[in-house]
């Protein structure tokens, strides 16, 4: 793939200078917020959109016919068009707003598959899932009878793509696929994986939680029948996220929750559901938080997502190589496809007593099983510790968690 | 509280390298399970009564250093003790790291523990032993649970 040439070098002191939280001090150390798999920090341009929606243009939307809820309406739907343009989706009927990848998995399960499965059908997952994308599967398969199925994953935290094409069968109902695995970093080659799906009549979910923020989402290139993100994850306010899914698809689905907005008309005798994407957005929506969703996603088409990947990958490959160099560590995820997270163990240490002693250096990391407690069996390990990076983070950030893990080190000598 | 050592003191540290009753007893008069799902830290204690005092105790399992130091500790200072003696120490405990102690003197050795609750995130590893002896001695079988 061809890199547009960036005519000016990545400036992430810019970038941080947008950021009003990463200006603090943590136990009397400068911040260093390597948590960003969990969720990011938000730059001063949403925190601002946001505050402007609550101080100029609250109202409901799609029901006044009053100035505020037509500036309230025009914002919400602007901030679909901008998500809509960020998934690159053919058109605005395929996004439909809800509270984050877990409800849109939800809502997948039981408004589209539910009613396909029944005994002796499957649902084909991986064993890098996120808990969100294994438990309503698990729900799913309990009330139906049909089967989970989980394709392995090999010890470099990569797919086995070869078991995951035998397990792909006549059976197959459904699959469900991270884009980029929150726990290992492992990006998963979603293309292939949707081309070998369809080949059987398959139809594909992918959970983009985590890829949404450091790679450029394409979903017609991916040919994905269902995408999910999270706004928190990409440097929007969290308690909101978007679901694609192809509108032949979404016509044909059942609504997940009923309320006002979803419907055109109701009298005791019959309801009339609404059109796309409403059909699926009961109650009043997450205005606010919609908004700043889209606020981020200017955010992130502004900094430019190649660049953005660019600027990460080389600091996951910093943060590898200067790891490695302190004995005892173990890295748990070395796919060759890989984005923004780095897990690690250190020998004799457990991952929580190693979070605590980086918090009081003032860096943040996740320890612990990341939601994802298969793939902590996968690798016999109990939990480890994970540093994720973002827009503002910086190879001086890695070298103080580095500094900090042989502090660890010589305290537990 | 701002320096490593200050949180993993000496005395921690070398319970969490050379845990002490890291064992099973043998038909013990008492036995629970407790675990942390949260952090999947999970330990065992077994208890032994003689004329009402705790005559053996003993712990195994798996976790951080602060849950692993906290039971190994535990198991030092109620042996000897009756049962309404280690239950007050429990709750003694209990304080000091949920709200801090007035009286970190009279705790003894069990101080060095103090730090602990400025982390509340934490707190669960260093009471998990502690939760799970109190189980063993009200004679609760089914495994407890942190959550
Ligand atoms: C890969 C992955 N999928 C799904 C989720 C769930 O996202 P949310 O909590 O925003 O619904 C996460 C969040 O941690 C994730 O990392």
């Amino acid at each position: 793939m061809e890199r547009t040439v960036m005519t000016t070098p990545y400036d992430v002191e810019k970038v941080r200078a947008g950021f009003p939280v990463l200006h603090q001090e943590v136990h009397g150390k400068p911040l260093a917020y390597l948590d960003n798999a969990a969720t990011s920090q938000k730059p001063e341009v949403v925190i601002e959109a946001m505050k402007h929606y609550y101080e100029a243009d609250n109202a409901n939307v799609h029901r006044g016919v009053h100035q505020l809820s037509e500036r309230a309406t025009r914002d919400y739907e602007d901030a679909r068009a901008k998500v809509q343009r960020f998934m690159n989706a053919a058109s605005s009927k395929e996004v439909v707003f809800v509270r984050g990848t877990t409800e849109a998995i939800n809502l997948v399960a039981y408004s589209f598959v539910r009613p396909l499965v029944g005994k002796g059908d499957e649902v084909l997952i991986t064993a890098m899932e996120h808990h969100s994308n294994i438990v309503p599967w698990q729900i799913l398969c309990e009330e139906t009878g049909a089967t989970l199925r989980v394709a392995p994953i090999n010890d470099d935290g990569a797919l086995d793509m070869e078991a995951f094409s035998v397990l792909l069968s006549d059976k197959t109902r459904f699959v469900s696929v991270t884009h980029v695995s929150n726990a290992l970093g492992t990006v998963n080659p979603v293309r292939e994986i949707v081309r070998l799906s369809h080949e059987k009549g398959v139809p594909v979910m992918v959970d983009g939680a985590q890829a949404a923020p450091h790679i450029p989402i394409d979903v017609r290139a991916i040919d994905a029948d269902f995408y999910a993100i999270s706004s928190h994850k990409m440097y929007g306010p969290t308690g909101v996220g978007a679901l694609y899914g192809k509108e032949s698809l979404l016509e044909t689905m059942r609504p997940y929750q009923g309320g006002g907005d979803m419907i055109k008309s109701v009298t005791f005798e019959k309801t009339v559901y609404n059109d796309l994407p409403y059909r699926f957005e009961a109650g009043t929506p997450n205005i606010s938080g919609a908004i700043g969703f889209g606020a981020a996603v200017d955010y992130l088409e502004g900094l430019g997502l190649e660049a953005v990947a660019a600027h990460e990958d080389a600091l996951v490959s910093y943060c590898t190589e200067r790891l490695l160099t302190v004995p005892g560590v173990r890295i748990i995820g070395t796919a060759p496809d890989k984005a923004s997270v780095v897990s690690f163990t250190l020998e004799g240490v457990h991952p929580h007593d190693i979070g605590t002693l980086l918090d009081l250096e003032g860096v943040a990391v996740r320890t612990g099983h990341h939601c994802a407690q298969p793939v902590m069996e996968r690798f016999g390990v109990p939990a480890t510790c994970r540093a994720s990076f973002g827009v503002y983070n910086t190879t001086a950030e890695i070298d103080r968690l580095v500094e900090a893990v042989k502090k660890v080190k010589e305290v537990f000598g | 509280m701002s320096d490593m050592r200050e949180l993993y003191q000496e005395m921690i540290l070398d319970h969490n390298r050379k845990p002490r009753n890291f064992r099973v007893i043998e038909g013990a008069d008492h036995h629970a399970e407790g675990q942390n799902p949260l952090c999947g830290d999970q330990v065992q204690v077994w208890v032994k009564l003689e004329d009402g005092r705790i005559s053996d105790v003993a712990f195994q399992g798996q976790g951080c250093a602060i849950s692993k130091s906290s039971a190994s500790m535990m198991t030092d200072l109620v042996k000897g003790k009756t049962r309404e003696e280690a239950e007050e120490l429990f709750l003694r405990f209990q304080e000091l790291v949920t709200v801090g102690s007035e009286d970190i003197e009279s705790l003894g050795r069990l101080a060095v523990f103090a730090g602990v609750h400025a982390f509340p995130s934490r707190v669960k590893c260093a009471s998990l032993g502690w939760h799970t002896l109190h189980a063993a001695l009200k004679g609760e079988e089914a495994p407890i649970s942190t959550e």
